[in-house]
């Protein structure tokens, strides 16, 4: 794996890319939202201070998924009025790029997938139920949910953010899958739950008195 | 995958910490044990739910709480290991649902673990639940639901209201709320879907016994006594019904297999038999010796039973056998008595009949040694001659014990069948599904 060094356009600082895929990252420093060009990274913002973590996962923490390492390299954090909930970006060994959801501590790892014609957001209602790879989702929870920042790398550009809604989908078999409508084009992601203790973290937070 | 060690340490974001705050309302300290995942947090002193996310926690709800309100058993801040994961108590919350005019209470405990999603117990006089939060999607049909492959039954359909509030949550806690509950069992699991109108959510609850809450949470004393059936509380012999019944039908089996074993490998040897030709004239005689002795045959082996059988050509008629079995060596002798009759006709409800040719009786507890039958028969005098024929045997099987021990085992059967069908009535009386009473209407 490459890792593409350069220096932060607003700081100075140096930007290292752990992910060789990785459009956007945050600089650490100072905090600005950097998006990688052609030929030099860009500022296009600033992330504002983020509310204290409750998640026990940071970015650098590793695990294990289906037997594969990863390790996590960036994250967006989203909040809704029961909550907030954070998708850490995770890269797993051999380069693919996954997202590892922490909702109030409930884990589940999901992947990008393809699938032809997504609903639109004002289409969706709960209970609904969609096939995608021979598997069928049914609609549970739909979260208009806000965008609160970003932190380390991410695969695509995903900043200034104000609202977004996702409709998260459950299975009779612990799999489950999203539908992101931040973008005008529906993004899905299928994946499934995980126990904490099964993807053997290290590099976690630690919590004080715990 | 490392980074390197080029970069200074960083600052990092601001670390969660159990934070000490006053509330806005009364002044009395706020403690947020949560380390921010809570959303709502309650005023202890002035029953404020207050906004946890907020650095003024602004006052969201406040509500009038009774001075009889019931103290949570476990108090917030407790911390225990349930499963093997250790947790915090951070919030408890008092809930009813009213059935028929009836209000039902029960509470709710919130645990806390940083890097564990939330769990929760509940507790209804005195009966405990573990329940966490559903992964996977039950699918209901009708009257049942299928979770991970196992069916539960539904049990009770109810409207869930919140009345009391304390500690913290992680999410918008309101007294007054409601939510449409449906239960559904398999006991000891409960399976419980909660409606709102966002959301449903489903939650799995495991029968947890109040001791083993004691010691999870190092409780001082004991639990209190859990008061009636609860509706997925385990039935003391639910498990044991299947079982006895499965001992039962293998030990009803062996003992038949016995039966048969004993009965191919019974030497059954036939120590005397003879045939004899009863003439009622020998008895018309008022005087005449009618009883003859047999000749001597031989009993052989360890002290055991002997049968004697007869076969009498009787048809509408009787013949009486006064016997004794005497030791020629011993001049011990049994006596005894054995009708033979057999009678058969037509009436106006058919065809009958009433006994048979054939009549054995056992001896029990007879030594070995040299013996003779002296018998005396007596008969139908309307039959001048009977055929009859006199067998003896020696060391037969007696499955008479075989039918006690079947006995023996058939009656704890019945009676914990009878036991669990009880427990399980007293659970359904209070579901939606009350059983039909019989009788009595001891309310």
């Amino acid at each position: 794996m490459s890792q593409p060094v350069s220096n932060c356009p607003n700081c100075g600082a140096k930007i290292v890319f752990q992910w060789s895929s990785s459009v956007q990252t945050v600089c650490q420093y100072c905090k600005s939202i950097l998006v990688r060009t052609d030929v030099d990274l860009q500022k296009v913002g600033q992330v504002a201070d983020l509310p204290p973590d409750t998640s026990p996962i940071q970015l650098n923490t590793e695990g294990i998924y289906n037997k594969k390492a990863f390790v996590v390299i960036g994250r967006i954090l989203y909040e809704y009025d029961q909550g907030g909930w954070n998708e850490w970006h995770i890269v797993m060994n051999g380069g693919v790029s996954a997202w590892l959801s922490d909702a109030q501590n409930e884990y589940a790892v999901s992947f990008a997938a393809n699938a032809p014609n997504l609903p639109g957001a004002n289409q969706l209602r709960v209970g609904q139920s969609f096939t995608w790879n021979n598997q069928v989702y049914t609609l549970s929870v739909i979260t208009p949910a806000h965008y609160r920042g970003v932190e380390g790398e991410l695969p695509f550009q995903y900043w200034d953010k104000t609202n977004v809604t996702f409709a998260d989908f459950r299975t009779q078999t612990g799999k489950f899958a999203t539908l992101d409508y931040s973008d005008p084009q529906p993004a899905l992601y299928l994946g499934e739950f995980v126990e904490f203790d099964d993807l053997k973290l290290k590099n976690l937070r630690s919590f004080e008195g715990w | 995958m490392s980074t390197g060690s080029q970069t200074p340490p960083l600052p990092g974001p601001p670390k969660p910490q159990v934070k000490a705050m006053n509330c806005p309302s009364c002044g009395a300290a706020i403690v947020l044990r949560s380390l921010g995942h809570a959303e709502t947090v309650v005023c202890a002193s002035c029953h404020s739910i207050l906004d946890a996310k907020d650095p003024n926690l602004q006052v969201l709800q406040k509500f009038e709480a009774a001075t009889s309100e019931v103290p949570p058993m476990i108090p917030l801040g407790t911390r225990g290991k349930l499963k093997g994961t250790d947790y915090e108590v951070i919030g408890f919350q008092r809930r009813s649902i009213k059935v028929e005019g009836v209000r039902y209470d029960w509470h709710e405990y919130v645990l806390f673990n940083p890097y564990k999603p939330i769990r929760y117990l509940s507790e209804y006089q005195g009966h405990w639940n573990d329940i966490t939060v559903c992964k996977e999607l039950p699918t209901a049909s009708f009257g049942t639901v299928v979770y991970l492959g196992e069916v539960y039954k539904h049990f009770q359909s109810s409207d869930a209201n919140t009345n009391f509030v304390l500690g913290e949550f992680p999410w918008q806690v309101r007294v007054g709320e409601h939510a449409a509950v449906t239960e559904y069992i398999k006991p000891p699991r409960v399976l419980a879907s909660e409606k709102t109108a966002n959301e449903v959510t489903w939650s799995l609850g495991e029968y947890i016994y109040g001791s083993e809450i004691w010691k999870a949470f190092n409780l001082p004393g004991s639990a209190p006594e859990a008061i009636g059936v609860y509706e997925n509380q385990p039935s003391p012999t639910s498990t044991n019904v299947k079982a006895i019944w499965g001992t039962f039908a293998a030990f009803a089996i062996l003992l038949f297999v016995m039966v048969a074993g004993f009965d191919v490998a019974s030497p059954k040897a036939v120590a005397f038999e003879s045939s004899y030709v009863f003439t009622s004239s020998a008895s018309a005689d008022p005087k005449g010796e009618a009883s003859f002795v047999t000749d001597i045959f031989n009993l052989e082996g360890r002290t055991s039973n002997v049968k004697v059988s007869t076969s009498a050509a009787v048809d509408n008629s009787w013949i009486y056998l006064n016997y004794a079995l005497i030791n020629q060596d011993t001049g011990q002798a049994w006596d005894f008595g054995r009708e033979v009759s057999y009678y058969h006709g037509y009436d106006s409800d058919g065809s009958w009949t009433e006994g048979s040719n054939h009549d054995s009786v056992i001896i029990p507890s007879v030594p070995s040694g040299h013996y003779y039958l002296r018998i005396e028969p007596e008969g139908d005098a309307r039959h001048p001659t009977i055929p009859y024929s006199v067998e003896v045997q020696r060391d037969v099987p007696v499955f008479g014990f075989f039918g006690l021990a079947f006995l023996a085992l058939l009656i704890p059967a019945i009676a914990i069948t009878w036991k669990s069908m009880s427990f399980e009535r007293a659970r359904w009386a209070e579901s939606d599904h009350p059983p039909i009473q019989i009788g009595n209407s001891d309310d």
